[in-house]
Order: C-alpha cells, then structure tokens, then sequence
C-alpha cells in the first residue's frame, strides 16, 4: 500500500494532463473553427470573382471571341465539383489575364456606361481572392502544425475533423487590373 | 464597421508604427468607420478623442535595449475592459510578437484579429524560448498583414505561415502641395534622421561628401534630425564645414518643404529598415532618391526603376552616383517624373482600400470580436451545458 502523500501527487499529475489535454482539444478546435471561416470567406471572394467575371462575358462589352473564353472559364468555375475547384478557378484566372492583359482592353470597358464600376469590381475581387486564399491556407497550416504534435495524435484529440487541407490555385491577376505590388 | 487598432509601443513617443497607426485611424474615421485605438500612454499626456489609455509603458531592458513595454496584471485587465466595451468588428494588432500590449490583446481576444508586423527582427533567443507560449496566441490572428515583401519573408522564415503584403501608407497629396523654400534651394543634398545612430547611415554620407564637394563645390547638405552636430560634421576637412547645414528637428510642414526643395535625396541607411517610410514621402514631394541598395529600399523604389540605388556601405559608390545626379537635370526630372507616378500605390486611398478589404475578407465568415473567455473546469469535462 503506498502512502498517501503518493496517491495525491499521482492525482495532482492526472488532473494537470487532464487540464493541458482540455486546453490543447481547445485550442484546435479554436484553428478548425478559423479555418471553417477563412473558407467561407474564400468561397465568397471566389464566387463573387467568377459573377462578375460573367457579367462582364454577357455584357456585350468585350469583343465575341474574348466574351465567350471569358464565359466558359466563369461559368466552369462557378459548376465546378469540388475536387475540380481548383483546377477550374485557375483556368478563370489564367482566362482573365488572357481578356485582361492590356491596359486598353481595361480603359474600354471603363469607357462604356456603367464600365466603370465593373472594372472596379473586378479590380477588387481579383486582388481579393489571393488575400483571402493567404489567409485560409496560412490557417490551414497552423492547425496541421498542431495536429501533427505527438500530444494530438496519441490522444486522438482531433476527433473525427478530417485533416485540413490547403487551397492551391493559380491567382495571379490581370497586370492591367492590379497596378500594385502584390 | 467598428474596428478597434492596438498600438504596442508609447502614444506619447514619436515613431514610425505610431504614425502609421494614427494616420490610419484618422483614414478610417473619415470614411465613416467607428476607431478605437489602444495605446500605452501617461495618464496627463492629451490624447486624441478615437485614442484609448493602456497605463504607462514601463522601461525595461529587452532584447539588447531598453524598451517600453505594457504588460502585467492591470495592463491585461485594461485591454481586457477595452475588448469588452468596443465590441468592435475586427481588431488590428500591430506588432503581435513584441512582449507588449499587442501580445496581449492577442491572448485575450477572440473572433477576427488582424496583425501587421512591422519590423523584420533576427529571431532572439527569448522568442525560441517563448515559442510554445508565442504561438498559441499567434494562431488566433486570422489575417497577417507584412509591410513589404522583405517583412514578409523574414515573417515566414521565423514564425512560419503566410501573410499579405500591404506598404505603409502616405498622405502624397500633402507632399505634393508643399511649398519649396528659397534658402533650401539650389544645388542642395537632403538627409532626414537621427544624427547619431549610425544605421541611419549619416557617417557614410560624410564619408562621401569631400569627393562630391570636389566635383561640385557649389552643393551644400541639408540635415534634419536629432544628435550631435559637431561629432557629425567632426571627419570633414574644416573648409568644408560650412557647407553643411543642421536643420534639427523639423516640423512635419517643414518636413515636406524641404523634400520638395532639394535636388537629391539621399537615404544611406546600413540596414535594420524594413520599409522605408521616407523614400515614400521624399518620392511624394518629387524629390529624385538616392538610397543604399537595402532590400526594403530597392523594393519601395521599384528594384532602381523609381530611384537610384548604391552599394550598401560603399562611399564612393554613394558619391560617384550623387555627382551624377547632381550634374544631370534631365536624368533627375526623370527620376522625380517616374517616382512622383510609381508612388500613387503608396498613398492612403490605395493602402487604406487594401487594408479594408482584409477586415472586410476576415469578417465574412465570422463572428465579432469578444474577450476569450477562459472554459470553466466543469465545461472542460462536459458537464455544462456548451453554449
């Protein structure tokens, strides 16, 4: 029978791995709850980049060839399943900078009415969707710096969230549109 | 949006974060926007209606200086009452990882934090130490925010993850308007900084001179900033004494006179700078640069586009390009002509869009800002009811 000032320190030091278990579980659960919004904020800047991008495709501004690239690459974007997301919003990207290269281009579709802040949304979901994506993936890997601590793991703290996963995508605006360092 | 601004360092202390802090507040408050900002600062110092007391910051030796710092018991407790009263949309925290009120408000706050890290400090041996404390606290910011692309590397390589770049901003429109003085014209060199910190590269510069005096006896120097003038001015021949004036401390108004007065600006700071505030403003005022080859620097002007860069350190390359300029007026209305239009990405309107634009992505999807209330023992083992 060990004495009883042992059974107490045995206690003590149960409860304080208890305490740092309870405090790690939150922490993460913190990350996952960022990272829940960093992607509705992505989604968001996403679908409001490829609405105004066709927008612009059916206004009639842009000449035939280049509205209908430019429809095709929003309208992919904005069907896409998921695990083709990726993949669809660069080719927007890529179909942007391809309508969007040169600064007359841009200056035209300021000249027609209501062209003007077209352009402007455009200007700002272009340099918004980088952002936005910075933010997610910079949240992503903070929870998977956490996840993979031998603490997580061992005591499957986790759960059942499913191993978080960066958004990698082409985002390179229109050099036209983004006169700023990025 | 009712947005609450953290400003780690003294209120009453002239600098270069509290400067951006209070520009960007005032920015704010003129677009309509709801500002809070939290500053260290003595309780009889005046302060701005938007600008709220922290206490006093207290000296102690940190990191090889001795800085001012707000931590502590009543410190958090201020912050604290600040996040609870403000119930503010977004909080900016400037500098987060300096042990001061940004740290702080980082471990109290929950909800959209933004951060801005201004310097680009080597990483210390109390921040390894304090690196499992540090990062709890820093994984809550959901934006991060570097002011160029060197802040930013420097930013990964230390505390890994990603951040925007967003610059500092400029009010060029000030600049611009400037009235130049007649004494302060006509073959003149301009230098703004603390005379007697060396980094800001001063001893350099009078290294320099001689040679430019030789080719160009009639140029003078125009000095503005704190420090000993006679140690400063100790290194050049006696003759040429004369042609270097000391200006001190000068007004903000005189600030932008004598940038739009002088025919070159030279920045020949050694290092320690991550951005780069007066190549800006000397570019707003039309003042053609001149700067050592920093990276901070090279990228403010444009990789040399906007400015004309020398080697770090290297006076004779820093004379060799002055006597240049100096003897060329159609090279230096080039420069002004390239760095007045380069700097329009500086100015208040296109930062402070950028900047908004971050509170309004980090706000889409999340709740506001509220104190992190610590989870009671008995919600931790699931015996109260989750809210």
């Amino acid at each position: 029978m060990p004495p009883v000032s042992t059974l107490i320190w045995i206690v003590v030091a149960l409860v304080a791995i208890g305490m740092y278990l309870s405090w790690t579980a939150g922490r993460l659960d913190r990350l996952h709850a960022r990272i829940d919004a960093a992607r509705a904020a992505l989604d968001a800047q996403l679908l409001r980049r490829a609405s105004v991008a066709q927008e612009l495709a059916t206004s009639g501004v842009l000449d035939p060839a280049a509205s209908i690239v430019l429809y095709e690459a929003a309208h992919e974007a904005r069907q896409a399943e998921e695990e083709h997301r990726e993949v669809a919003e660069s080719e927007l990207s890529a179909a942007l900078r391809a309508v969007f290269g040169a600064q007359e281009q841009v200056e035209a579709v300021r000249q027609v009415p209501g062209g003007e802040e077209a352009a402007g949304e455009l200007a700002q979901a272009v340099r918004r969707v980088p952002m936005a994506r910075r933010f997610h993936n910079d949240s992503v890997r903070a929870a998977r710096a956490l996840r993979r601590h031998r603490t997580v793991r061992w005591f499957r703290l986790a759960g059942h969230a499913p191993f978080p996963l960066a958004f990698e995508m082409d985002d390179e605006p229109p050099v036209a549109l983004a006169d700023r360092p990025t | 949006m009712k947005i609450g601004i953290v400003c780690p360092y003294s209120w009453d202390v002239p600098g270069g974060v509290q400067f951006h802090i209070r520009d960007l507040a005032e920015h704010l408050i003129r677009l309509g926007h709801d500002v809070s900002v939290l500053a260290p600062a003595d309780d009889e110092t005046p302060l701005p209606p938007y600008v709220v007391s922290a206490g006093r910051a207290v000296p102690v030796p940190y990191n090889g200086s001795v800085a001012r710092l707000n931590f502590g018991f009543l410190s958090a407790a201020r912050v604290r009452r600040w996040l609870h009263d403000g119930t503010f949309d977004v909080i900016h925290i400037h500098e987060p990882a300096s042990p001061s009120l940004g740290l702080l408000s980082c471990w109290a706050a929950q909800g959209p934090i933004v951060a801005t890290f201004h310097t680009s400090n080597p990483r210390s041996r109390a921040m390894i130490a304090a690196y499992p404390i540090l990062q709890p606290a820093l994984e809550k910011i959901s934006a991060r925010i570097a002011v160029s692309e060197y802040a930013r590397r420097t930013l990964v390589e230390h505390l890994g993850g990603d951040a925007v770049v967003i610059p500092n901003g400029v009010d060029v429109g000030f600049f611009e308007r400037a009235e130049p003085k007649k004494e302060w014209q006509g073959n003149t060199i301009g230098f703004i900084g603390r005379i007697d910190e060396p980094r800001k590269g001063l001893p350099v510069l009078m290294k320099a001179l001689p040679t430019i005096l030789e080719q160009c006896p009639d140029t003078r120097l125009l000095v503005a900033g704190r420090g000993d003038e006679d140690e400063a001015v100790a290194t050049l021949p006696a003759a040429m004494r004369s042609q270097v004036e000391f200006l001190g401390m000068v007004s903000d108004e005189d600030k932008a006179r004598l940038l739009r007065s002088v025919d070159v600006y030279v920045a020949p700071n050694t290092g320690g700078e991550s951005f780069g505030i007066i190549l800006v403003e000397a570019m707003s005022a039309g003042a053609p640069v001149l700067a050592a080859d920093l990276d901070a620097f090279a990228q403010v002007l444009d990789q040399g586009a906007a400015g004309r860069l020398f080697a770090n350190e290297d006076a004779d390359a820093l004379a060799a390009a002055a006597v240049a300029l100096l003897r060329d007026p159609e090279r230096r209305a080039e420069l002004r002509a390239r760095g007045s239009a380069h700097v329009r990405r500086f100015d208040w309107s296109t930062v402070g869009a950028d900047i908004l634009a971050v509170y309004e992505t980090v706000t889409d999807g999340a709740a506001s800002v509220a104190t992190d209330e610590r989870t009671g023992l008995r919600a931790r083992f699931g015996l109260a009811a989750r809210d």
